[in-house]
């Protein structure tokens, strides 16, 4: 993006304020909204944090390839680099911050003595080579995991290394092909059926182990079609791919006969635990007919959202998928923890390594952490709640706003468009205006399959007074949209943020990834830019 | 007169001879919001009625596009590539997505003529 086109923006006004602009101030900052310039946009060449001595003169061995131009980093004080990234860093909105209502996403809390435990020196401090006899306890805690994992999920092996839930997802489809393999079948069982409405993952993943991808319609009830399903379902189908409750917020309540006519088929269940921390507790996958699941330790156990990682995404497998669990296994002789790590030390044939180490260690001690902290019966209630706020969201809006599908929902309250026709209003500018209230947008046009969507996870986090003042804060904007005459308003949205309604299309048809001199030609002075 | 058919899936063939031009509709460009990434299949591909052949990516979402007739690639819109949004300004003349040299005509049979399209829209709010 044309970032100094931006600022000037930003710098010559656009605040509304009772239908009037404000002056300009001299430095184009806003009171504690400071108009940050990039890093490489700041400072001067040969400005240093630190003051080193000239090096000592040596001949180099470099055979011409010395480097002769200017690297381009650009020259600031350590005190600016601290104000530079906590100023940024004061821009973010974060679960820390507020209600964050985004969708299949799962912004819950995550609880501070999880953060505690991690960084016990006995836990945080501990390499992966360190010797095996040194590192016992965390061996015991890596399995203890593994027994709350298989215990809540009634699935009677687990494979910890997955990285994260999409890694969790290749894990679990690898083991199905591979089970498939060794029945003489996986060349003839090349399809995988996947629900429209499915987490964009489940089709890639399954087309990346090799499968075709067949979709499989939604009923009018948002759930999947049981009769389009059975007739999908033939000796050429490898396995169904479902998340449950799915990706509208609802719970497949025709599972238990769909896993009996995947099974009946010769066919694998592969249930998506992306929304598992809506039945934790409640429901055992295992029960319902699963083969494998990956669990979302961050969605679920409250470990950190990725942001680029460390994640987690170990996978829950049936007996029949069992044997194929990658490596390494933690295993108990005796007293004695161990890793197996090949093929000889444990019974089965499993698909090899799938991860450097052990898996995650930080999340698994903050995922036990929190499970044993809420306990069986906190687990529970914990789903329970996020259910329960969910659908007081969605009993709270639902004669303003219009719910996708009608009935109770699970923890996620998803409404479509037809309350905004005609108005003007898109679900975008819906959207963009409920960050000017001080909100995180909810996910938007997410599922597909719902025209307009808004997908809404308060989570079982937020209090009831919170709840109430984003509820209330809905049903503005809402109202606002119905009278007609808002569109251009909400079409300016949002007034407030640090930035106004950016050109998402221009940014993906033609985007900056890197700051070169040559994108951003040097501004023009500021101080002469704010008199303008 | 060149022949156009829509399919229910949005997608629109102008047929002339046993050659067909196709896209996406003006509702279905509607229904994406502005688009900023195509990608078309490689002339020579052999391509089946109902096969997803082609990927038009939107600010909201990425969908398949799939071939109404069967037959070979002969043309692809390179264009599309630098300018997506011709799809947005011009979704039947120059954001057209690929042409098809047709195996067998009477795929066309099950394709609407542009009154039972612009109804089956309208059946769809």
């Amino acid at each position: 993006m044309a970032s100094s086109q931006d600022r000037s923006q930003g710098r010559t006004g656009g605040i509304v304020s009772g239908g009037t602009a404000e002056a300009a101030t001299y430095t184009g900052n806003r009171a504690l909204q400071i108009e940050e310039p990039l890093i490489f946009e700041m400072g001067q060449p040969g400005r240093c944090g630190v003051d080193l001595p000239e090096p000592p003169r040596v001949k180099d061995r470099l055979n011409g390839l010395r480097r002769t131009g200017d690297i381009g980093l650009p020259g600031l004080s350590e005190p600016q680099v601290v104000q530079h990234y906590t100023r940024l860093s004061q821009k973010n909105y974060a679960i820390d911050m507020g209600v964050y209502p985004l969708g299949s996403c799962t912004m819950k809390h995550n609880p501070r003595i999880n953060e505690k435990v991690a960084r016990l020196p006995g836990i945080g401090d501990l390499h992966p080579l360190q010797p095996v006899s040194t590192v016992q306890g965390a061996l015991e805690l890596i399995d203890r995991l593994a027994h709350w994992l298989k215990t809540l999920t009634g699935m009677p092996a687990v494979a910890m290394s997955p990285a994260a839930g999409a890694h969790g997802e290749m894990c679990g489809m690898m083991a199905i092909a591979a089970a498939l393999k060794a029945r003489g079948e996986r060349a003839q069982r090349k399809t995988v059926l996947a629900p429209e409405s499915a987490h964009g993952t489940n089709p890639a993943t399954a087309a990346a182990i090799g499968f075709t991808v067949k979709p499989i319609p939604a009923n009018d009830r948002g759930r999947v079609d049981l009769t389009a399903l059975k007739a999908a379902l033939g000796p050429d189908v490898a396995a169904i791919m479902l998340t449950n409750p799915n990706t509208c917020g609802l719970f497949e309540s025709e599972i238990v006969e769909i896993a009996q006519a995947v099974h009946a088929a010769g066919a694998y269940f592969y249930c998506d635990g992306a929304n598992f921390n809506a039945i934790a507790g409640r429901v055992r996958p295992g029960d319902l007919g699963v083969d494998c699941m990956h669990i979302n330790l961050h969605k679920t156990f409250s470990t950190p959202h990725g942001g680029g990682g460390p994640g987690a995404g170990p996978v829950v497998l049936s007996a029949a998928l069992a044997p194929y669990a990658p490596y390494p296994w933690i295993v108990k002789d005796g007293a004695t923890w161990r890793v197996a790590e090949d093929e000889s030390k444990v019974e089965g044939t499993p698909l090899g390594r799938l991860k450097a180490f052990h898996g995650q260690m930080g999340m698994f001690t903050r995922a036990l952490a929190y499970i044993m902290s809420h306990g069986a019966d906190g687990l529970k209630q914990a789903s329970e709640d996020a259910v329960l706020s969910a659908n007081y969201v969605m009993a709270a809006l639902k004669d303003t706003m219009s719910p996708a599908f009608d009935g109770p929902c699970m923890h996620e309250a998803l409404f479509d468009d037809s309350f905004l026709k005609d108005t003007g209003v898109s679900t975008l500018d819906f959207a963009k205006a409920m960050i000017d209230e001080g909100y995180h947008p909810m996910t938007m046009y997410f599922p597909l399959v719902v025209h307009g969507a808004m997908l809404i996870e308060p989570t079982e986090s937020v209090a009831k007074e919170d709840l109430d003042q984003f509820i209330g804060a809905l049903r503005s904007l809402a109202a606002r949209a119905k009278t007609g005459t808002a569109a251009e308003a909400f079409k300016a949205a949002p007034l407030y943020a640090p930035r106004r309604r950016l050109d998402e299309t221009l940014a993906a048809r033609k985007p900056i990834l890197r700051w070169k001199p040559s994108n951003n030609p040097p501004e023009t002075d500021p101080v002469k830019q704010a008199a303008e | 007169m060149a022949d156009v058919r829509y399919s229910e899936e949005h997608e629109w063939i102008r047929v002339e001879g046993d050659t067909g031009t196709i896209g996406i509709t003006q509702y279905a460009q509607e229904q994406l919001g502005d688009v900023v990434f195509v990608e078309v299949p490689a002339a020579g591909r052999k391509v089946a009625k109902g096969e997803a052949v082609a990927v038009v990516e939107s600010v909201k979402a990425a969908s398949d596009i799939y071939a109404p007739v069967s037959g070979e690639v002969i043309e692809a819109n390179a264009a599309l590539a630098d300018t997506p949004g011709d799809v947005n300004t011009e979704p039947m003349g120059k954001g057209w997505f690929f042409k098809v040299k047709m195996s067998d005509k009477g795929d066309l049979a099950g394709l609407m003529d542009e009154a039972a399209y612009a109804a089956f829209v309208k059946s769809l709010g």
